[in-house]
């Protein structure tokens, strides 16, 4: 497997509404970014990689197919990838995979969501047949696997508030940022209306309108490169029988994989910074603990000690993460970018001193798919 | 189910929508001097962005069409139409779109066709409510405020097959029992009964009945109002572990305050009236706390 590398990339401005794009303008928007950015051109790129989250979002189905003029993909290949809410991770990973197999030398990966073309609540909540309509969107599902946490780490109440007020106040520091809230404070987001208890308003992700793009090449094309170190991708089924949700297999499964692979054997050293996917605030404990982090009921201390903020020992989330903005399907590929920003060491405003190495990491669906990628400055 | 879609068209599609609204087809001209109708956002040769917006004509000839004897609902007409693509004047691409032509003897390749505008228009491809055969003009554009959103409506009727796993568990459900499936190699218990194991990838073959009482493993309580919600909130959503069961579903609880749930808590179903019971959980209206002690944490930790 030959080396590869980030060498651009692009997102959009995200916010509640983006009225002023239509799905391909929005895409465009990081793409023209992230060619920029890495300094290439329509002939440079060899294939195109796409990632949304599930059709039923936008109401348009295989959008891919009416976008392959405006991601520049005629007489290319144009692959879409389908993974639920990690699917802009997975996208950067086959992206990635198809350089590091020689198979084309730079492959251009981009994802996007319009949510507020629809309403992903409802989309989330459609009744199945048989079954009691309980279902209240993501949020709904997750809110009893965070409880389950709360009870089996015996984490005090207020980590979930600080982890909020975290990457708020990060996601004040990112110009592209949806949410920019650099007066949020720990007790402002406990005031805050309790939606899906034990999750609060200012606890859980945005809905964006927002796209995201990176270009994937063998070789420097700019002369800043973020080197694919490892990549992993997990899957396991919704529902089965002594299933942890907490504490998935798969999750836990990638992230052996990609420390192995990596050749990092103590990662809460040897990386300098995390782009986690963090939906709802409790999500930066659960995965500090399934990424191997910190052992296992442990997490919520490496939070309540401030280590996850800028200038703490693992800073995630420094550009905002998922609960600044949240375009679904390029949310994954967004921490994916700001991953490999934080090693090129173009992170701007949020970015962290001396960031050597870094973590890229996405989930989706009921926590079983799992993408995630390390970059680092050394070619490997 | 169904969902009224909105489209943020941007500044290709919102010119020509705004266009249709004013009685005029409006193309793009691409890189290689091609027009294309409807104007494309971005060239399919060069990818760049396109913004030289060329008028057509509302006149032009079919390229190739499609009978459709049967009209769909939603679309364009109710009695029979060709489906046909149609080369405007002044167009290097055709468009798709609806011809009225009475008859599929009347419909030919090369025949001449014109729009037929809407006299209600709202910014959407239906302003053209469908092309005629003739050769003579259309009506003359008029002035109209600009369109930047449409409406997309999408609905979808469906209908479901039980499966034979599906089929003695809704007819139990009609009986007020339930029924499950236990895995022969794993001996895990699933309730709502699976075909196969997910686990062991072998068929559920041991069909038994459960009892309506059981544990919450874990819940949340809904506090968020959204479209399509079916229960108004705040409302309980609970994972119950129905006894010898290995795998808890979600479910309704109520008869305690959202503040007094528990994990751990022991409750029963409660079912509705007899006569109101059909093939669906919703026979069991919600469950309620038993007042039996709460279960140990270790009982139901692994099922979390």
């Amino acid at each position: 497997m030959r080396p590869a590398a980030v060498v651009g990339t692009g997102q959009t401005h995200h916010a509640a509404k983006r009225l002023d794009v239509s799905m391909a303008g929005l895409c465009r928007e990081a793409i023209d970014r992230a060619m920029a950015d890495a300094g290439v051109d329509w002939p440079d790129i060899d294939a195109v990689v796409l990632g949304k989250a599930p059709d039923l979002f936008e109401g348009v189905m295989m959008p891919e197919l009416f976008l392959a003029d405006a991601l520049g993909a005629v007489g290319k290949p144009l692959l879409r990838v389908h993974t639920a809410g990690s699917v802009g991770g997975s996208t950067g990973n086959v992206a990635a995979s198809l350089v590091q197999s020689g198979v084309h030398d730079r492959v251009l990966a981009v994802a996007f969501e319009k949510q507020s073309e629809s309403n992903a609540m409802w989309a989330l909540s459609v009744p199945t047949p048989f079954t009691m309509p309980v279902h209240a969107g993501a949020g709904g599902y997750f809110a009893p696997h965070v409880r389950a946490y709360i009870r089996r780490a015996a984490a005090p109440e207020h980590v979930g508030a600080m982890v909020a007020a975290k990457d708020r106040r990060n996601g004040a520091l990112n110009p592209y940022a949806h949410l920019k809230q650099p007066d949020i404070t720990v007790e402002s987001v406990r005031a805050s209306t309790m939606l899906w208890d034990p999750i609060r308003y200012d606890e859980t992700c945005p809905s964006s309108d927002g796209a995201c793009a990176v270009v994937i090449s063998a070789e420097p094309t700019s002369g800043r490169a973020a080197w694919i170190r490892a990549t992993a991708m997990r899957t396991e089924p919704t529902t089965f029988a002594g299933r942890d949700q907490v504490n998935p297999q798969a999750g836990r499964d990638a992230a052996r994989a990609l420390w192995k692979q990596a050749g990092i054997t103590d990662p809460l050293s040897e990386v300098d910074a995390a782009e986690i996917y963090v939906p709802f605030s409790w999500f930066e404990p659960m995965w500090l603990e399934n990424l191997g982090f910190t052992d296992i009921g442990q997490g919520w201390k490496l939070t309540e000690a401030g280590e996850t903020e800028i200038g703490g020992r693992l800073p995630v989330n420094p550009s905002g993460g998922v609960l600044s903005s949240n375009p679904i399907g390029a949310s994954g590929l967004l921490r994916f970018a700001e991953a490999a920003m934080q090693v090129m060491g173009t992170a701007g405003e949020h970015q962290v001193d001396g960031a050597r190495v870094a973590l890229g990491h996405a989930y989706g669906g009921g926590s079983q798919f799992f993408a995630m990628w390390v970059v680092g400055q050394e070619k490997p | 189910m169904g969902f009224d879609y909105t489209r943020s068209l941007g500044p290709t599609l919102g010119r020509f929508l705004t266009d249709l609204r004013r009685r005029k087809v409006t193309g793009i001209r691409g890189s290689d001097g091609r027009v294309h109708v409807p104007p494309l956002e971005y060239d399919p040769v060069t990818a760049e962005r396109l913004s030289e917006f060329v008028d057509v004509a509302s006149t032009g000839v079919v390229r190739g069409w499609s009978w459709i004897p049967e009209p769909l609902e939603a679309q364009p007409l109710d009695r029979p139409f060709a489906w046909a693509l149609i080369q405007l004047d002044g167009a290097d691409t055709s468009l798709l779109h609806a011809v009225d032509a009475g008859s599929p003897d009347r419909m030919s390749t090369g025949a001449r066709v014109r729009v037929r505008w809407r006299a209600e228009r709202v910014g959407a491809i239906t302003d053209i409510e469908c092309f005629e055969l003739s050769d003579e003009p259309s009506a003359d554009p008029v002035e109209a405020d600009e369109v930047t959103m449409v409406t997309t409506p999408v609905h979808l009727h469906y209908t479901h097959s039980a499966s034979p796993t599906e089929d003695p568990f809704l007819r139990g459900l009609m009986e007020g029992r339930l029924i499950a499936q236990r895995c022969p190699e794993c001996s895990k218990v699933y309730f709502p009964p699976r075909p196969a194991c997910p686990t062991d990838g072998v068929p559920t073959t041991d069909r038994i009945e459960l009892s309506d009482r059981g544990t919450v493993t874990t819940f949340c309580v809904v506090n968020v109002p959204f479209l399509g919600q079916r229960i108004p909130p705040p409302y309980v959503s609970a994972y119950v572990l129905l006894d010898g069961a290995d795998i808890p579903f979600l479910h309704l609880l109520l008869g305690v305050a959202p503040e007094d749930v528990r994990m751990g808590m022991r409750v029963e179903a409660v079912w509705k009236p007899r006569e109101e019971w059909g093939p669906t959980m919703q026979n069991i209206d919600h469950f309620k706390p038993s007042g039996e002690p709460d279960a140990p944490f270790d009982s139901y930790s692994q099922h979390l």
